[in-house]
């Protein structure tokens, strides 16, 4: 088991490696290189002003050299400094980092209450009413286009009922927990309906599986009561690849809230991430990037080790 | 979901005995008893032939403006209502399906084709090159999808052509990694090894031999790969990223509608309600294509 952690994680290193090269390629392929940005707004006229500027940024170096400085810097924790705030890209990203979390947080756990008990009782009733239900919500709240499902709860609970607030996270000069909980609902709602869809599909199909199995009639067969051998016996098994599927989900929330948080204004990484893209923020835009791929990446390391620490029969090597 | 259907076919089919049944009939025959991929089947067709029939059945032309009923909620004249410049939300609907439901169509079976193209490589070459494939697709994995097409999209440009481009190369991953597993189980069959045997060479062992036990499985992921990149091209739009006005696509006519929400919700709910029908569609045929296709069900 300890050597198979190692190994993956020295594995990680290369792959980790690729990504910060197509990063940075990709960035300094942007028209204009990430200088461009800051000449565009006219900040210089004077050519030598230009070049002290390039040499200051490092962009005069060769582009390997540059990749380097970056790369080594982001080793030592040093993301660069943002074009906007001049402030370090760490400090920006630790800072809209909790009101992520905590949204995600909630919306995770929203799903996963919802998720759970829906996909199992679709299975223990399948071709019910209930079943059927459940499925053809689950296909629409699949088809459904996440930032249209928030504007239309907001039309509906903001513009028309106004019981909800239409964006941010309180009411500036009010700190209960009532006015958290409003500005939360939304957001939450909306980011947890696509997991709950997934996550109750998924879990239905992987009961149904398992209810087939032998053992599953061996511990009907022994007389247990039903609930016994559903709560103990089948939905144990049941729910590993689940697992899998929930942590790996859990690792691309800042894909997740890019959308969900410019509608409802919610001050995340997601929501940085786009107004970084309309400045053209280049470091801040390399560092959120660079930030969403190593937790997708450690994510899939940790996915893979609760499955085969769920599971038994998954041998390490 | 229909139900799977387990019992073995005998019955007289029009004629035709059981034993000579294609693989293709049956798996028509299975198609036909999922009701709702058939249902959808009918409705896809149906927006698909409203939306390119656009200029034909269009009651107004998609820019023409008239100041005169700007803003109308849904009535006899203007079904859907009109916008802000007058212009017929109905007549924008169907131009931007066009754009849509193209751009959804090329951009998943450019990525399919893609996914295809690496995973049999991978699966077939296997050792060094299926090592290096392979990474590369754990890494073109890692980096979150959404915001790396936000990015490239804003320097790429924002035709539907480099929309398509930038959609398709960013979701080949799951076919290809699909592809491979497929060929990695039938490359070793004894007919593939008496096609090797006999002197075939790579590609018609690949594309004669191989690709066609593993055809299902692409044409799943292909149908649900359309669903995907609609809802990602929408998604796009409505971030000011996509195609820009005054094309209509379902997605910009979002993004335009959202500052006059609550005022005329109708043009925020029709192109939504375009979007969801259409991918649900798609999402349905995908499913019964999966029951149909799929001979372990």
């Amino acid at each position: 088991m300890a050597r198979y952690i190692v190994k993956r994680i020295a594995q990680m290193i290369p792959l980790l490696i690729g990504i910060s090269i197509v990063i940075f390629g990709i960035i300094q392929a942007a028209p204009g290189g990430p200088e461009g940005t800051l000449l565009d707004r006219g900040m210089f006229v004077d050519p030598a002003a230009i070049d002290a500027y390039r040499a200051k940024l490092g962009v005069d170096k060769p582009l390997y050299l540059q990749y380097l400085r970056w790369a080594g810097a982001m080793l030592g924790g040093d993301m660069g400094v943002s074009f906007q705030t001049q402030r370090p890209v760490l400090d920006m990203i630790a800072e809209r980092l909790p009101d992520t979390v905590r949204l995600m947080g909630i919306s995770f756990a929203l799903a996963f209450c919802l998720a759970i008990p829906l996909g199992v009782f679709s299975a223990l009733r399948q071709y019910s009413v209930f079943d059927y239900v459940s499925t053809g919500l689950a296909f629409v709240a699949i088809a459904m286009p996440v930032f249209w499902f928030g504007l239309m709860l907001q039309y509906l609970f903001s513009v028309r009922l106004q019981w909800l607030p239409v964006a941010g996270t309180a009411t500036i000069g009010v700190d209960t927990l009532l006015d958290k909980l409003k500005h939360i609902a939304m957001p939450a709602t909306v980011l947890s309906l696509t997991y709950v869809a997934g996550w109750s599909r998924y879990m239905r199909s992987s009961m149904l599986v398992v209810l087939k199995q032998d053992y599953i009639r061996t511990a009907h067969s022994k007389g247990l009561l039903k609930k016994t051998v559903i709560v103990a016996h089948a939905l144990k098994n049941a729910g590993i690849p689940v697992v899998s599927v929930i942590t790996q989900d859990i690792a691309r929330i800042f894909s997740g809230a890019v959308i969900t948080e410019t509608i409802f204004g919610w001050p995340g990484i997601g929501r940085m991430f786009i107004q970084a893209m309309s400045a053209r923020d280049y470091p801040l835009l390399m560092g959120i990037l660079m930030m969403g791929s190593t937790m997708v990446v450690a994510f899939n390391l940790l996915a893979d080790i609760i499955y085969g620490w769920l599971d038994p029969r998954i041998s390490f090597k | 979901m229909a139900a799977p259907i387990m019992e073995p076919q005998t019955a007289e089919v029009e004629g035709i005995t059981a034993a000579q049944r294609s693989n293709a009939r049956i798996a028509w025959d299975k198609f036909r008893k999922h009701k709702l991929a058939v249902a959808s089947t009918c409705l896809l067709l149906a927006i698909a032939a409203l939306c390119f029939l656009a200029p034909l059945i269009a009651p107004y032309k998609f820019d023409a403006i008239d100041l005169r009923n700007i803003r109308r909620p849904p009535s006899a004249r203007h079904v859907f209502g009109t916008d802000g410049l007058g212009r017929d939300l109905f007549t924008r609907l169907l131009y931007g399906g066009r754009i849509s439901v193209t751009i959804g169509l090329s951009a998943a079976l450019l990525g399919s084709m893609l996914g295809t193209l690496i995973g049999s490589a991978a699966g077939y070459y296997g050792r060094g090159v299926d090592n290096l494939l392979m990474r590369l697709t754990d890494l073109a994995y890692s980096i979150p999808t959404l915001p790396l097409i936000i990015v490239i999209s804003a320097y790429a440009g924002s035709s539907i052509a480099s929309l398509v481009a930038i959609i398709g190369f960013l979701s080949w991953m799951t076919t290809a990694r699909v592809v491979r597993g497929s060929i990695l189980s039938v490359k070793e069959n004894e007919y593939v090894v008496a096609a090797r045997a006999l002197g075939f060479g790579d590609l018609p062992i690949i594309l004669r031999h191989i690709l066609p036990n593993i055809g299902n499985s692409i044409i799943i992921g292909t149908t649900l790969g359309v669903g995907n990149a609609i809802i990602l091209e929408s998604s796009l739009s409505f971030l000011g990223m996509g195609v820009n006005p005054p094309t209509p696509t379902w997605g910009n006519m979002l993004m335009d509608s959202q500052a006059t929400m609550a005022t005329e919700p109708w043009l925020t709910f029709f192109p939504g309600m375009a979007i969801l029908m259409t991918v649900l569609c798609v999402n349905f045929i995908g499913d019964g294509l999966q029951d149909a296709l799929d001979p372990t069900l």
